[in-house]
């Protein structure tokens, strides 16, 4: 279990956590949001050790997280940001060496490199150069780098950032896949790949923990939605809409009219379709806004519901 | 062991990168240059090593930071280091490791060189003491150049500065005994005491005086100790 206490640190002037306190069960898969510089990084440094807390403390089964403790570096690994290695080594050379290096005896070196290297994928560029790989391939070296050990907790620092879609949905899947038997703890800017990946999530903004909770929780609940009419001039549209008793909102947009629900926003989007027929028109398209990271945080910052 | 770990690392990627192949070939024709044409052992008619054994401490302040400058500055822009810390190595091993990786290129520069006594020896009679004193003292010495190499690779991420900043201690450590009739006396024995080249130039000589080489095992165990702390204080940056 990690368990968080209080937690703060600064970077000369400039706070980077600001007490923050959470707690993770094993077998979650926990999601840190937030835009740059928000601490996600920080915080993720210093559950790894690689920085000391500056106030509170971090704690990983009751060890301080301490990065000069040698049994308690064996129990993470950790994927910075970038995914760093060494280019000129080739993939199997690389991970033999992180796992001699990681203290597995000799003869258990083969096997643990094989696991760590089908759990990611990585079979058939073993004989490669690091430097010749793709950032996809190079994402799965360091993901292979940070589980050769099989440690119970995983920390990865965004692991699908510069990654084109295909490899963003391979990455998300295995850290899915992860999640079955480790404590994972990752961040994202990418609010979707948090709903899609993880069981909890935490929202840091400024060094603070602004929202923590399950995913679905924190959109929300599709109250926005975008809807498209034909026979009807958006203006008017937007007049009709806004007098429902289930919208509190509506204004004309890029490409349609935006509703805001009321309260239920499956419940605006039925009225409004009636609304759209009962007026006329044809409706063409109605569809729930996902939640982006930016009004989600205008939520949560402005203290508005 | 892990230290033998991190060092087997090194000393495979001096040939991967392929630094070795630039730094071991410029040293030996720097080195057989300067004892072959500008001393020429030959007109001085003398069968010694002495140009060699003069020229080589030289020519480490040179050649040792360029081997020690990527060590930690590289792992630190690149970011490496901190997957490095998240390991089970300790600070120290970790550069014990890279220094006994580098140390390891140095005696193959060095060995390289043997063929120079191999040659003299067969044409002439050589004396034998100064040689061996002279290698072990070029080991001594060459290992605290990699040591202070290292600390200054540590506290950068710039191979650049790494390489200038170590170039610039090594050599200052290297003029200091030179410096002497320069100096107030009552600064002399000071100067004396941490200059580099009086202390090689004793074992050089074929006299291994145990406080010499203690000076550089010393000097060694202090360069490798800060070196550690530097990457431990990096936690509390």
């Amino acid at each position: 279990m990690i368990r968080v206490v209080e937690l703060s640190r600064r970077y000369g002037p400039v706070v980077a956590l600001d007490r923050i306190s959470f707690t993770v069960e094993p077998g979650e898969v926990l999601g840190f949001l937030g835009p740059n510089g928000a601490g996600k990084t920080t915080t993720m440094k210093i559950l790894t050790g690689v920085l000391a807390p500056g106030g509170g403390e971090a704690r990983i089964d009751g060890r301080a997280a301490d990065g000069r403790d040698g049994e308690f570096r064996g129990r993470l690994g950790y994927l910075p940001e970038s995914a760093p290695a060494y280019p000129e080594m080739r993939v199997g050379d690389y991970l033999r060496f992180v796992a001699r290096a990681r203290g597995i005896r000799r003869r258990d070196v083969a096997p643990a490199v094989a696991r760590a290297v089908e759990r990611v994928g990585l079979g058939p560029m073993l004989r490669r150069e690091i430097r010749a790989l793709s950032k996809g391939y190079r994402q799965r070296v360091g993901l292979a780098q940070s589980l050769v050990h099989d440690p119970p907790i995983l920390i990865l620092d965004e692991p699908t950032s510069g990654l084109d879609p295909n490899q963003v949905l391979g990455i998300r899947a295995l850290i899915r896949e992860l999640g079955r038997t480790k404590t994972v703890i990752f961040s994202s800017h990418v609010m979707a790949e948090v709903q899609a990946v993880a069981t909890r999530v935490i929202i840091l903004h400024r060094g603070r923990i602004v929202a923590d909770g399950a995913p679905a929780e924190l959109g929300d609940g599709g109250r926005r939605s975008l809807i498209r009419a034909g026979g009807l001039p958006p203006a008017a549209l937007a007049e009709r809409l806004g007098g429902l008793p289930e919208v509190a909102g509506a204004r004309v947009v890029d490409g349609g009219v935006e509703l805001e629900a009321a309260a239920d926003g499956d419940a605006a989007r039925a009225a409004a379709a009636r609304a759209v027929v009962e007026g006329g028109g044809e409706l063409l398209e109605l569809r729930p806004l996902a939640a982006d990271l930016e009004a989600i945080f205008q939520r949560l910052t402005s203290g508005a519901p | 062991m892990k230290a033998l770990t991190i060092a087997r690392r090194e000393v495979s990627s001096y040939f991967d990168l392929p630094i070795a192949y630039v730094v071991l070939p410029a040293f030996l024709i720097l080195s057989g240059l300067y004892v072959f044409v500008l001393q020429p052992f030959f007109l001085v008619g003398r069968a010694t090593l002495r140009p060699f054994f003069e020229f080589a401490p030289f020519i480490f302040t040179l050649f040792v930071p360029a081997i020690t400058m990527r060590l930690f500055a590289e792992e630190r822009r690149s970011g490496n280091l901190e997957v490095l810390l998240t390991w089970p190595v300790g600070d120290l091993a970790l550069v014990i490791g890279k220094f006994l990786g580098a140390f390891a290129l140095l005696a193959l520069a060095l060995a390289l060189t043997l063929p120079f006594p191999l040659a003299v020896g067969a044409i002439g009679d050589l004396d034998w003491g100064p040689v061996i004193g002279g290698y072990l003292g070029l080991m001594l010495l060459g290992g605290a150049y990699l040591a202070i190499g290292l600390l200054v690779s540590a506290l950068t991420h710039n191979q650049i500065i790494a390489f200038i900043g170590g170039f610039a201690v090594c050599f200052t450590l290297y003029v200091a005994g030179k410096a002497l009739p320069l100096v107030p006396p009552a600064l002399a024995p000071w100067l004396e005491a941490i200059s580099f080249d009086r202390r090689f130039a004793g074992i050089a000589r074929g006299v291994v005086d145990l406080r010499d080489v203690a000076f550089f095992v010393s000097a060694i165990a202090v360069g490798l100790g800060l070196c550690a702390e530097v990457l431990t204080a990096r936690r509390w940056r």
